[in-house]
This record gives structure tokens, sequence and C-alpha cells, in this order.
């Protein structure tokens, strides 16, 4: 069963058009909001008029922003409706209620709203300028987590600071010095169902929410934080969900959607995303200003590094604290360096607010540090895989928050690297002249990734069973798409020794009757996931081991379950099958023993802790997934267009535990992060509106496009997981626009240190200075 | 303020009659999704630029989104309902050509209508038919083995 390419469990439901979405949901009587959005990226709200709205039939509330609580994550720094001020392009500033969508749309464009602009922050570093405007005047009021450090009057909504080892020493014992710049803007996840949520106050109080989310479970509790409602009242139901990525792990429509039904007297309202909106109104993917300066010893071992990330958070502060925090947790990309300064700022810009995106900080990173790998690389006129294979962080080394790795907790680089090597050939030719005009080149990158996740975060999963012996599992992991919930079915199915088809799986969440899976976050679905399925089996097995014992009149210690049955290990002639007894056993004169078997097992992270304010010494996750990859290109040097042939990953995923399905999360993976890499990116006029919150201007790869992809696999257990298997769902993206920029420098013989990629942007690197700014 | 009145039509859907009352100007996607509950076909943008929401119309594939629901009427729509059994359906289940499923669809939709109406599709056709259609979640490698198995059955089958 582990390591088989089962289908997936929704596979026929999703081929025939019966899946549901939440946004599928329709209903008669149900009430439709319109979000009013501001068209200034920074502006004082003099006025609402709301009055000619309701001029339109069917129009039963519009909301304002005033009196509500402020909400975040980790700081609170935003009005779920704005209020006073708007602080990015896109914000909410008024919500419309409807009978019919129509009329919600009609009625919301006779809002009207009086703004005086201000001046718009447009980028980290013009943020943290002396006398840069300042986006959150009240920043050292807001309530705030133990672990958020805000910087009151200034921009800085939290700082993680890395100091490892000594520097004055790392830079003494390095021969060479390599210092670079690296910036991208905001962009977007565009998951294809845009984010949706409907809410529903009954009369007894409790309030329904239905909602496209990654985090029904944080609903529930945010929902409770923010606006005093008993949690126990809160019931967030998930159906699948159409791809996710990051994005539905931030917690906003839904709280729309509970005002609203809120304000028409708990009728259900539904709050939907125009893709629009999804782009800019809802968080997007965060954007970065880095500079890395890197040291070596003359043979090319790397002994100091000092990084600044500046991200850009955007308008709120929100999940963009973590993703920050994540990636100061692995700066240094996964290689051994002894001395690390790093500081990771979450920025306030007047740009839509950041949420995770698939890899959570880390593709971002690592574009920065292996962009700055290769240069040293060509300073020190050595290979570029030999100076990365050297450095390769291995059991033994500490990482970048001083945590010492172990045969378990982190893969095997090295062996990555040797199976990257022989995939892409790079001993025969790593640039190529094809002809005048064209030239082939390789461009490698490694990376790394653990999960910043709360240190309790913790898992559960209930096993019942039917009559005919086969098994329903539920489990909190949402469906976002990675096929996790087949995953945890083949765990269970392979630890009952039964049919994978006998393994019936929950699809929708509903936290009523669920158990918690904390958030469907950081490829950590299928550890935590599957360490409580497996335990709800051994619940499982135990109970079925109590009952046959009595009735086969052995000892618990010699029976086994497996196909159906329990039976004596020694002579398995001798067994009951388990439809028998799932529900009691009954003798034949009617006396019934045991009762209905129901299995249960949870899992709690251990031994996390974290970061120290001051030196960021701490456990954040519980184990390392380390990958190679490469990118081969063909550029054009007339036009410096180019051609993406081929694109390979090699990652230490411990134990695949589904091929096919393993291949194609990091294909996929793969080719979003080629897709940013190369041409998504938000374009912000000179105000710091969004000029391209549509798929007609803001374009990612589309079939046809496609390279070649390659995904190929180490197996390094990590001992404590189910099967060893390593979390998978995002490492294929994190190496990918490094390498695709390493690559394209190589080919254009130019460092190329800006994304998206796009030929203009090579094109203005190589003229020089007077062409290089849009 | 105009407003469009609504009128009673009679659409031709997967082989059934439905006679509706809608407004003139709701699209044929959203009187699908509202009016009969064929929620199938996926709104991803309304603007014609992913693909999401197509659907046959007289064996075509067009996006729903862009066609007034009125503009369909004596004509035969299919959507992702009406399709049983077809080979795409099985291709795209065995070739893992689909994650979250919120494209598939609308690909299902028109790479169908692509192996009926060109079973010798060369790569470039395959091309110019699909990249209409956005997927975020799979490499695209996916649905183009789904969609060359499928060629590839019809071939050997001539
Ligand atoms: S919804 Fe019709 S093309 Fe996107
Ligand atoms: S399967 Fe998710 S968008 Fe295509």
């Amino acid at each position: 069963m582990i390591g088989k390419s089962v289908i997936r469990k929704e596979a026929w439901d999703k081929v025939t058009g019966r899946a549901k979405y939440t946004h599928d949901y329709l209903e008669t009587g149900m009430l439709h909001a319109k979000l009013v959005i501001s068209p200034y990226a920074h502006a004082r709200i003099r006025e609402i008029d709301t009055k000619k709205a309701f001029s339109i039939p069917g129009v039963r509330a519009v909301i304002t922003g005033e009196g509500l609580p402020l909400t975040g994550e980790d700081l609170r720094d935003r009005p779920p409706i704005a209020f006073e001020k708007v602080r990015y392009h896109g914000e909410v500033v008024a919500v419309v209620v409807a009978d019919t969508l129509v009329q919600a749309e009609q009625a919301a464009r006779l809002v009207r709203v009086v703004y005086d602009p201000l001046p718009a922050v447009g980028s980290p570093r013009e943020a943290l300028e002396e006398g840069a405007p300042l986006i959150h005047e009240r920043l050292g009021s807001y309530q705030k987590g133990k672990y958020t450090y805000p910087e009151p009057n200034t921009n800085i909504a939290h700082r993680t600071k890395i100091r490892k080892g000594n520097m004055k020493k790392g830079w003494m014992e390095s021969d060479v010095v390599v210092e670079a710049s690296f910036s991208f803007s905001p962009s977007d996840h565009i998951a294809m169902e845009t984010r949706c949520a409907t809410a529903e106050i009954l009369p007894d109080g409790n309030i329904v929410i239905v909602a496209s989310t990654q985090s029904p479970f944080m609903v529930k509790r945010l929902i409770s934080a923010y606006f005093g409602e008993d949690v126990g009242k809160i019931v967030v139901r998930t159906p699948l969900v159409g791809g996710a990525y990051g994005g539905k792990a931030p917690v906003q429509l839904e709280l729309l959607a509970y005002l609203a039904s809120k304000a028409v007297g708990g009728r259900k309202v539904s709050v939907w995303n125009t893709r629009e909106q999804d782009m800019i109104t809802s968080p997007v993917h965060i954007g970065l200003e880095a500079t890395v300066k890197l040291g070596c010893t003359t043979d090319g071992y790397i002994k100091a590094a000092e990084i600044l990330f500046l991200f850009d958070g955007g308008a709120y502060s929100d999940k963009a604290i973590d993703v920050t925090r994540a990636a100061a947790t692995d700066c240094t990309g996964p290689y051994h360096i002894e001395n690390v300064w790093c500081d990771s700022l979450c920025v306030y810009t007047n740009h839509p607010y950041a949420s995770p995106f698939r890899s959570f900080g880390h593709c971002e990173q690592a574009f920065a540090i292996e962009r700055t790998i290769d240069l040293l690389a060509e300073k020190l006129n050595m290979d570029k895989l030999e100076l990365r294979m050297k450095n390769a962080i291995r059991p033994g080394h500490t990482t970048p928050t001083q945590v010492l790795l172990n045969q378990s907790n982190v893969g095997n680089l090295p062996a990555c690297i040797r199976r990257l090597y022989e995939l892409i050939q790079w001993d025969e030719w790593q640039r190529i002249e094809i002809d005048a005009r064209t030239v082939r080149a390789k461009g490698v990158s490694c990376s790394w990734k653990t999960s910043t996740i709360d240190t309790d975060a913790s898992s559960g999963a209930i096993i019942t069973f039917n009559p005919d012996g086969s098994v329903n599992l539920m489990s909190g992991v949402v469906e976002i798409g990675t096929g996790t919930k087949t995953i945890l079915a083949q765990i269970l199915a392979e630890k009952l020794k039964m049919d994978i088809n006998d393994v019936h799986v929950k699809m929708e969440i509903d936290t009523q009757s669920t158990p918690e899976h904390w958030k469907t976050v950081a490829s950590r679905g299928t550890f935590m996931g599957g360490r409580a399925v497996l335990e709800a089996a051994d619940d499982v097995i135990r109970q079925l081991k109590d009952i046959a014992a009595c009735i086969l009149r052995a000892p618990i210690e010699d029976l086994e379950v497996g196909y159906g049955k329990v039976f004596l290990r020694d002579d398995p002639s001798i067994y009951i099958p388990i439809k028998d007894i799932a529900y009691g056993y009954k003798y034949p004169n009617g006396n019934a023993v045991g009762g209905q078997i129901i299995g249960r097992g949870n899992y709690i992270l251990r031994h996390l802790t974290p970061l120290d304010k001051e030196t960021g010494a701490g456990k954040p996750g519980p184990e390392w997934t380390v990958c190679a990859h490469a990118v081969e290109i063909e550029f054009d040097k007339r036009d410096c267009t180019y051609k993406i042939i081929k694109a390979v990953s090699v990652i230490d995923v411990g134990k695949v535990l589904n091929f096919k399905a393993a291949l194609g999360q990091v294909m996929g993976a793969m080719s979003m992060g080629l897709s940013f890499a190369s041409r998504e990116t938000f374009l912000f006029d000179q105000y710091e509106r969004v000029l391209n919150p549509q798929f007609r201007t803001y374009q990612p790869i589309r079939f046809g496009e496609h390279p070649e992809y390659i995904a190929d696999f180490i197996e390094t257990p990590q001992i404590d997981a189910p099967y060893g298997a390593r979390g998978v769902g995002e490492h294929g993206l994190i190496g990918m626009p490094a390498a695709l920029a390493n690559a394209l420098s190589i080919a254009a013989e130019v460092p190329l240190n800006q994304l998206p990629l796009f030929p203009e942007l090579i094109w203005r690197t190589k003229k020089g200075e007077q062409y290089d700014s849009f | 303020m105009i407003r469009a009145p609504k009128c009673e039509m009679t659409l031709m859907v997967n082989g059934e009659k439905h006679s509706i009352v809608a407004r003139q100007a709701d699209t044929l996607l959203f009187v699908l999704r509202n009016y009969l509950g064929l929620t199938g076909s996926k709104p991803g943008c309304l603007n014609g630029d992913c693909g999401a929401c197509t659907v046959l119309i007289d064996g075509t594939p067009i996006k729903s989104c862009m066609i007034l629901a009125i503009e369909t009427i004596g004509k035969s729509i299919t959507t992702i309902e009406g399709l049983h059994d077809a080979p795409i359906q099985r291709a795209f289940v065995e070739q893992f050509a689909f994650q979250c499923g919120y494209c598939t669809p609308g690909f299902i939709m028109n790479a169908h209508a692509l192996t009926e109406h060109r079973p010798d599709a060369d790569d470039e056709t395959i091309r110019k038919w699909l990249e209409s259609n956005i997927c975020r979640c799979t490499s695209y490698r996916e649905i183009e083995q789904a969609v060359k198995s499928v060629l590839a059955e019809g071939q050997k089958q001539e």
C-alpha cells in the first residue's frame, strides 16, 4: 500500500462535476454581499454615504467599519472593514448585503466614499527611510502576541534576529567576500477557486460558517477571540477547496460574512470574491528586498553570512510576521555556516497585505541566497555544484537557530546533489552556444525547509466501522488538492492490512464532528495527521484484540489484526471476522459483548520552542526536507526572450507514500515556482495602485508553455514520521526562482537579481544603468 | 438605472429541456449554476480568461461566462454533468491530471471536444486548444498525458 499510486478518493467526483466547493452550495433565501473597495492605496476616509445604495430594491444592509474590533493573528492591526483610513488599494470600506448578487453589485456602486489621499509607501526600503509616512500611527498600542516585536513610530511590524557564532571571526577567516541585493514585488496565489464564505447565526446563537479555507479550526478560534462569541457555538464547515497554496490560511472573508449575517438578523449571507478582488483585496504573495553578504575561504568553505531581509508585508501584518520569521529560521539555505547574522523585517507598505505562499518565506529567501552562492562560485572560479556540495548541511551541523541536526531530522543533501548532477548531465556542459543567437544554460540551486508552526499544534483522527467491516476515517486535514486524505487512507489501510477501497474518508470538515487539525499548511498534513491516524489504528487494534481474545479464548499477545480478521498469529485458520465484532459480538444465544468500536488518536508536535528575541535560538520545526534543483533554458541573445526546456527537482522525501501523487505535488509546485519567477508580479502605478488584477494582464504559465519536468526522490527516513515520510507539498517550488535566475544569468552573462524575469528586465539589465528602471 | 426585464426561455441542457425565467443579461454560466443547479461549471474569472466555465454548445467548447443564456436558445448545451464515461474522464483520473479539481470540468470539456473533433491532433493543435484554460495545481504535463492517452487509444482503434 505504501508507495503505491492510489487514485485519490474524490477523483470521480472531480471529473464528473459532482465535487462541491463552498460557492457551489447555493440556496434560495441566502443573501449576497458585495464588497466596496478602496481605489486608493493610502487615504483618509472623510465620509461614507450609503443612502443612495438603499435605493436599489433588495438591499438589506450596508456595513461600514465603525466600532469593529481590530484583528490580526500575531498583531491586531487590521480593522475587518477600513475605519478612518485605507491602507491599500482594494481594502474593504463597506459591505453591501442584498437579496441577489446583482442587486448587491448595483448598490455597491452607489456607496459614495470621499477620500483625502495620503502619500503612499511603495517598498520596504522606502518605508524605512527617515520621514516616510507612517502607515500605522498607533502601532505601539496594538494588542500583540508574546513573540511579536513591533517597533512603534516606524513601519516595522516585526523583526526576527538570528545571531549565531562570531561574525568578527567569520569575516577574519574569509578570504573571498561577495555581496549583492535582490528584490521582487508582491504577486498572488491565484487559486482557481476565489475565496468565499457564508455565515448564518441561528436563533440559539450558534454561528455556522462555511468557508473555503485551510484553517477551519482557526476561523472558529479567531471569531471567538475577536468578537467575544463562545467558541463552542461556532461551527465551521469546509467542503473541498479549489486550490489554496497558503492564500487560504488567513482568516478574512469569514469575518465579513459573520458581520454581514449579524447585520441582517442572522440570515445566511454569502461573501464571494470576484477574481479582481481575490487578487488585491484578499491577502497576496509577499514581496522582498534583500541584501546578502557571504564570505568564504579560498578553497570554498563558507565562514560568514550577513543577511538582511526586508519583506513587503503590505498594509497589515497578519500572517506576514510568521512568513518573515520562517525565512529567518532557514536563512542560510541548506549550508553549514558557523557565523550568521540575519535581520528579517516584516515591513508595512501601502501594498495589499501578505499571507503565506507555498513554501512560506522559503522560495523568496532561497532566491537571494542561491543567487549569492552562484556569485560566490564565480568569484572563486569554482564549480557551482561543487561549492554547494562542500558546504552542504549534514547531521552534526547546526541550523541558523542553533538546532543540532541528526540522521533523522535532516535529509541527505549530498545525495540529492549527486542525483541532480547525473540527471542534468552537469559534467557535459553548463552553457553552450547553439548558434549566433541562441544559448543554452543550466542553473542550479539547493533548498531546505522546516515548518514554523505553533509549538503546540496538534492533529486528531477518529476511526469508526461499518457493518461490513470497512472503516470510516475522520481527520481535520482539509482536502485542498494535495491528496493528503487519500494518503491518510493509505496509511490506515497499510496499518490494518486492509483493502484501500474499504477505507472511507470523510472529505468535508465540520468542526463540530471532525477532530481538529491545527491548519492544513506547511506540508504537515501527512506527518501530524498520519501520526494521529496511526495512533487511532493502534487504538482500534487493541479494542479488536480485546474482544477477540475472549471469543477465540487466546491471549491478546497471540493475536494479529489484518485482512478483515483478528487471527491467531501461529494459526491464521483460527480467526474471527472484524465485521462480527466491530459492533459487539453476539453469541448464538443472543448475549452480546464488546460494543461499537471507535478508534481515536492524536498527535501534538513535541520539543518545539519559540525563537529567542535576541539570538533567534530555538527549535521551530520537527525536521528539514532538503532538495536540489536545476533549470535548463534556451536564451535568445537578440531579444532576450527564453524558453524553459527542463526543470529538475531531487527531494529527500524520507519515504514516498504515493508515487504519482508525490510526483504531482512536486511538479505542480515547480510549475508554480517557474511561473512566479518568470512572469508573475503585481504592477503598481506611482500611487501604488495595482494595475493588473486580472488574468488578462497577470498571466500565469499556460498549457503548452510547460517544460519537461523531472522529479526524483531520495529516501532518508525521518524516524518519528509515519513510514519515515517527510513533508513534500511545497518543496518543488523553493529552488525554482533561484535556479531559473541562475540559468538566465549564465546565459545572458549578467547578474539577474530581480524577479520576475521578464525578457525586458534582462534586456534592461544588459543595457545597464540608464535603462534599468521601469 | 435600466433594469433588464426577465423573460422565459427554454434551454436544452444535457439532453433535457429546461424552462426558466431569467434576466436577459444573465450569462449561461450564471443560469446553469443558479437556476439549474449545475455547479460543475466553475466561475474562475468571469472574463473569458481561465476556461473553468467551459461547456459545449452544439459540440463546440465555449466559455459559458462569455455567452448570454438567451443566445443559447435552440442550441444543445453539454456540461460536465452531461458527460458520462467519456474516455477523457478516465484518463484524467489515471494520469493524476488534477489536484484540487476546480479547473477540471472546464479542462475536461475542452479536451473532450478536442479528442472528438481532432482525433489526429498534433502537439501544436493540442496546445492551441488547451492554452485557453488555466490550471494552478498541476504542471500541465499530467493533463497533456491524459489527452495524449485518449488520442492514442482512438488511433489504435481505427
Ligand atoms: S470563468 Fe469563464 S473563462 Fe474564467
Ligand atoms: S487542479 Fe487545481 S487548478 Fe487545476
